[in-house]
């Protein structure tokens, strides 16, 4: 129990049930199945970037120029679809994306490994570069009318139900997929010596070195698998909306980064947990949908939305400050707290 | 010492260089007076900008806040010179209007600065997440006071700000530089900037060497968020309305410049001097590709590859010094 309390998880889990308590008095829609689903489908995008922001915090790294990868790599299938849709099928979509994202993201790697230039520099500067090269390229036309099997896969649901206007609603593909990805990810970083080895490299990048992990692998891992997840995102993004927009999510980075710290990863790196991201990313969208639901005008959401990223930081700071008080009166190393579990 | 001058010299060789592939694409007509005139009515908004990232930067902090500060204190600006002053009442568009609305505008950015500074200095949450929480809430805040709609239709005088001369010298550049030499003048020779540049390098030293560290996070954040409150001013005046989301794209561009500059990411080092040239560096880049109708995203993605070559250059000139010192 008293372990519970130390566990940043906890409290930000305990935020969302008061939220949710909240808005299902005010407005008894929100706690349906229908909504559930919704929520589910929307978080997915945003989950999906927030998988491999997660590693890269973990890391003791920052990644800016998801989006920027994202863009370019969700342009170019667009691209492809519209030029030769009906040769493809969604597995080599996802392939596109992911070798593209992948690709890029291994710039990065490269750059901050060999050169050792801080990873905040390094990817504002190549989300410059991605994003200015993309844009001169194809002048930020929006692309859309993809093959008809595009727009069919996205409607695929794994099991259905009907409202009680007989509409169809359910368990949506796209939320499998962000489900599959955080079941793999939550293995990578529990039971694998490659998910020990990036805890170990943002704990301490030094004792990681000597402690034998191949730093350079590592680095190359983590934001290739940030790379992969922007690539993997792109195509849930084309998917959800079918369109293919260049300026619809460079600029959005920071919500992404702001939702896993709000889960308890530290931007110092070595700590960090897959559930606290999915905590973090759901406390999020809950915020817009639930404002939504509860009919507060739009002008609001950032308001509310800044508001929440400040007090539940500042929370979380509180504790921490406490905690190491009562660690350095009591000289006894702690029993679990901060733990990078 | 030699680290320092070599940096300098590079960022100059990159000026240089830069000067006369401009020059050579461009011809002479790039270094003519309007052109040189234009830049200097341009270069202004994002130097006064990078300077409140600068502030921050040296601290081994980062203001992510600056671009919502300084649209939230346009928008006051602009709601005392229309709505609070409109056309035709007694005193509108007087010199003291004008001046009350600048200093009120500046001064709502002081006051964001002091809750980032509460929030950074004494709750303790690290500088990025704080920041980003005050530029969602006050860019909110801003919605809400305009429901997203443009203020617009400003007096003269605050017109003049960003669009006239004085002497040939246009009043944006004079404000820039103006801003420049107070924030030199805090940084080298007033006993806080000595702080700020010892609580970057190492908080631990500068706290045992008896330095309040909470009061100079506390000024370091107010300076930043007049400085934004200053860019604020400009912007208005050169848009001749304010908006909640003018200029957000600048955010990650005063990152930009200041590493560009020589100010280190993790804190500690990094002078105006520096910055003023990266500034140059990438206004011209800007002017001379947009003299040559080439898109604007080109010069994004030119300003994001210099940063890169030139922090390569710096990387493998530290390890030829790190080299020459062990032999």
């Amino acid at each position: 129990m008293k372990k519970l309390l130390y566990r940043h998880e906890t409290y930000v889990f305990l935020a969302i049930i008061v939220f949710i308590t909240v808005v299902s008095v005010i407005n008894p829609a929100f706690l349906t199945l229908e909504n559930l689903f919704d929520l589910l489908k929307s978080v997915s995008l945003m989950g999906t970037f927030a998988i491999g922001m997660l590693f890269v915090l973990i890391s003791g790294g920052i990644d800016i120029s998801f989006t920027a990868i994202a863009t370019v790599s969700g342009y170019t299938i667009a691209v492809l679809l519209l030029r030769i849709g009906y040769h493809l099928n969604i597995f080599l979509v996802f392939l596109i994306a992911a070798v593209i994202g992948i690709a890029l993201g291994l710039i990065n790697a490269l750059i901050i490994h060999n050169f050792k230039m801080p990873s905040i520099i390094t990817t504002i500067a190549t989300q410059n570069i991605f994003y200015g090269i993309l844009m001169v390229i194809t002048n930020g036309t929006w692309l859309y009318g993809f093959p008809v099997w595009f727009g069919d896969f996205a409607t695929i649901r794994v099991f259905t139900f009907y409202t009680k206007g007989g509409l169809p609603f359910g368990l949506s593909i796209v939320t499998v997929i962000w489900i599959l990805l955080i079941l793999i990810s939550w293995f990578i970083l529990k039971y694998t010596v490659l998910g020990r080895g990036i805890y170990a490299m943002g704990g301490n990048t030094l004792s990681a070195k000597r402690a034998g992990f191949n730093l350079f692998r590592l680095t190359m891992f983590v934001y290739g698998w940030m790379g992969l997840m922007a690539g993997i995102g792109s195509v849930i993004q084309a998917l959800l909306v079918q369109t293919v927009a260049p300026n619809s999510l460079v600029g959005k980075e920071m919500d992404v980064i702001a939702a896993v710290v709000l889960g308890g990863a530290s931007l110092a790196g070595g700590s960090g947990s897959v559930l606290g991201m999915i905590l973090g990313v759901t406390l999020i969208s809950l915020l817009s949908n639930g404002m939504t639901i509860m009919r507060v005008p739009a002008v609001w959401y950032d308001v509310v939305i800044g508001l929440v990223i400040i007090i539940s930081a500042g929370a979380s700071a509180y504790r921490r400050k406490i905690f190491t008080r009562r660690k350095v009166i009591t000289e006894q190393p702690s029993a679990g707290g901060q733990s990078a579990t | 010492m030699l680290r320092k001058i070599s940096y300098f010299v590079i960022l100059i060789l990159a000026m240089v260089g830069i000067t006369i592939l401009m020059v050579m694409m461009n011809g002479v007509d790039f270094l003519s007076l309007r052109n040189l005139k234009s830049m200097s009515f341009q270069l202004p908004e994002l130097g006064i900008l990078t300077l409140a990232m600068m502030i921050a930067m040296l601290t081994s902090g980062i203001n992510l806040s600056i671009i919502a500060t300084a649209n939230l204190s346009g928008i006051v600006m602009a709601l005392i010179l229309t709505k609070v002053f409109p056309a035709g009442s007694p005193l509108a568009g007087s010199i003291w209007v004008s001046l009350f609305a600048i200093f009120a505008g500046i001064g709502v950015g002081a006051i964001v600065g002091i809750l980032n500074g509460f929030l950074i200095a004494v709750v303790d949450i690290s500088p990025i997440l704080a920041t980003l929480g005050t530029m969602i809430m006050i860019k909110g805040i801003s919605v809400v006071i305009t429901e997203g709609y443009v203020i617009s239709g400003f007096p003269q005088l605050i017109l003049a700000i960003g669009n006239k001369s004085i002497l040939g010298i246009p009043n944006p550049m004079l404000i820039f530089l103006l801003c420049a030499g107070i924030m030199a003048v805090i940084l080298n020779r007033t006993p806080l900037g000595t702080r700020i540049y010892l609580l970057g390098s190492n908080p631990t030293a500068c706290l045992y060497s008896g330095v309040n560290n909470k009061k100079v996070l506390f000024k370091t954040y107010i300076i930043s968020g007049i400085y934004s409150g200053v860019a604020a001013m400009i912007m208005i005046s050169r848009f001749n309305s304010a908006k909640a989301d003018y200029g957000e794209s600048y955010l990650l561009q005063t990152v930009l410049a200041a590493v560009l500059g020589g100010i280190s990411a993790v804190g500690g080092f990094g002078r105006v001097s520096g910055l003023i040239i990266s500034l140059v560096i990438m206004q011209m880049i800007s002017s001379g590709l947009n003299l040559l109708g080439v898109s604007n995203f080109m010069t994004i993605a030119l300003w994001g590859i210099i940063l890169i070559l030139v922090m390569v250059f710096k990387h493998i000139l530290e390890k030829l010094v790190i080299k020459k010192q062990a032999a």
